[in-house]
């Protein structure tokens, strides 16, 4: 299985694990990810103001790429997964900015929300799905207890990026499992890092991630896996006693598939 | 009167949210992570603009605190969606009025060798036009 791959700004940069660690385990899954020549930044927030099109432009030339190569398209990052998957809605449903943006693109066939968006971890639930995984596993990470935190934008607005239940979701809950690790179940793993704030108030987003690590350790997590790279360098410059380490899900994914190390 | 009348058009507009359907029930406030930074709140978003009262609302902190976390356009019960109506307020001052949150001349003394690429055009996006 081949898919239109598209890794987004922060993965070529700051968060080279989040990708490195995809494309191994990705490999001893057994599909492929073809990254998108040219592929451009989706910006890291939807823009919701009804009327914006220009802004939108960079998702709908990933999608229309991917709709070319008769591919679905994967991504990692939260907001990149966001992002498109929003975009693409509107190209779909909402006929004034998928007519604006289709007459600004001048393609041959117009683009009309045909691609399929789908989250990394949508593919190994939906398409591998976890008992497969599970099988995969060599490196069980057994006895480790793990709380998957979601932060935002994987789950919401959950009706338009349906990627799990965005209240009570259990994605990353099956994944952790699958790895042969326990999941912690913890009120805040969907509740905001702080996100851009920490940009110009540090000491803001610091407060969150202080409840964030608080409530999880009080639950018992030993550490905690993001598809973020913003929750990432929220979590990590947390000054909270209760810290604790925080990965890339796909970096706990490949050390249990034994393709953490280069081959 | 009549600029306020085309303010309060223009927020439904870009929004595409309707404020009248608001009752107030906090849901949205309960959840909003950037609450206590707030000068006015996320239930209050709606009357401000029902009320006509776009200034107070377009200059207050509140468009700048909002995280695009959107828990409240998840959680409201009503489809109001405050952090349309606030985003909406944000683009009037970032298209109409001087303003923007964020200089660039600011952002060398703000960067740490870990900034994350997504961090920079989060903010750009939402504290400049």
């Amino acid at each position: 299985m081949k898919y239109s791959y598209y890794p987004g700004c922060t993965l070529k940069n700051k968060a080279q694990d989040l990708d490195i660690y995809a494309r191994r385990s990705a490999e001893a899954l057994g599909f492929e990810m073809e990254e998108i020549p040219e592929w451009q930044c989706c910006g890291g927030v939807y823009p919701l103001g009804s009327d914006e099109i220009a802004t939108k432009l960079a998702s709908v030339r990933a999608l229309n790429y991917a709709k070319e190569q008769g591919q679905d398209l994967i991504t990692l990052c939260s907001a990149c997964h966001h992002v498109l998957k929003r975009v693409n809605d509107d190209m779909k449903n909402v006929q004034d900015i998928s007519d604006r943006a289709n007459n600004y693109m001048a393609l041959e066939e117009p683009y009309r929300g045909e691609t399929k968006v789908l989250h990394f971890l949508e593919v190994i639930r939906d398409v591998i799905g976890f008992d497969e995984l599970a099988k995969k596993v060599v490196n069980p990470l057994t006895d480790k207890k793990i709380g998957a935190y979601y932060g935002c934008l994987t789950l919401r607005p959950g009706r338009i990026l349906e990627f799990d239940d965005p209240e009570n979701p259990k994605i990353m809950e099956d994944f952790i499992r699958a790895l042969g690790a326990t999941p912690v179940i913890y009120s805040m793993r969907n509740e905001c890092c702080g996100g851009y704030a920490s940009l110009k108030d540090p000491e803001f987003t610091k407060s969150r991630t202080s409840q964030i690590f608080e409530d999880s350790t009080g639950f018992g997590a030993e550490c905690l896996i993001t598809a973020c790279p913003l929750c990432m360098y929220n979590l990590n410059k947390s000054d909270a006693d209760t810290k604790v380490p925080v990965y890339y899900f796909t970096e706990l994914l490949a050390e249990a598939l034994g393709v953490k190390e280069e081959a | 009167m009549a600029n306020v009348e085309k303010q309060v058009q223009l927020i439904k507009d870009i929004s595409g949210s309707d404020p009248y359907k608001c009752m107030r029930c906090g849901k949205c406030s309960a959840s909003c992570p950037s609450y206590n930074e707030m000068d006015i709140k996320p239930h209050q978003f709606a009357s401000y603009i029902i009320r006509g009262d776009i200034d107070e609302l377009v200059e207050s902190k509140a468009a700048w605190k909002c995280l695009s976390c959107f828990a409240c356009i998840e959680r409201c019960p009503r489809d109001v969606q405050p952090g349309k109506l606030v985003d909406a307020a944000r683009q009037i001052v970032e298209r109409q009025r001087e303003g923007d949150y964020l200089q660039p001349d600011e952002i060398p003394a703000l960067l740490d060798p870990e900034t994350p690429q997504q961090l920079l055009v989060s903010a750009f996006r939402r504290y400049r036009r």
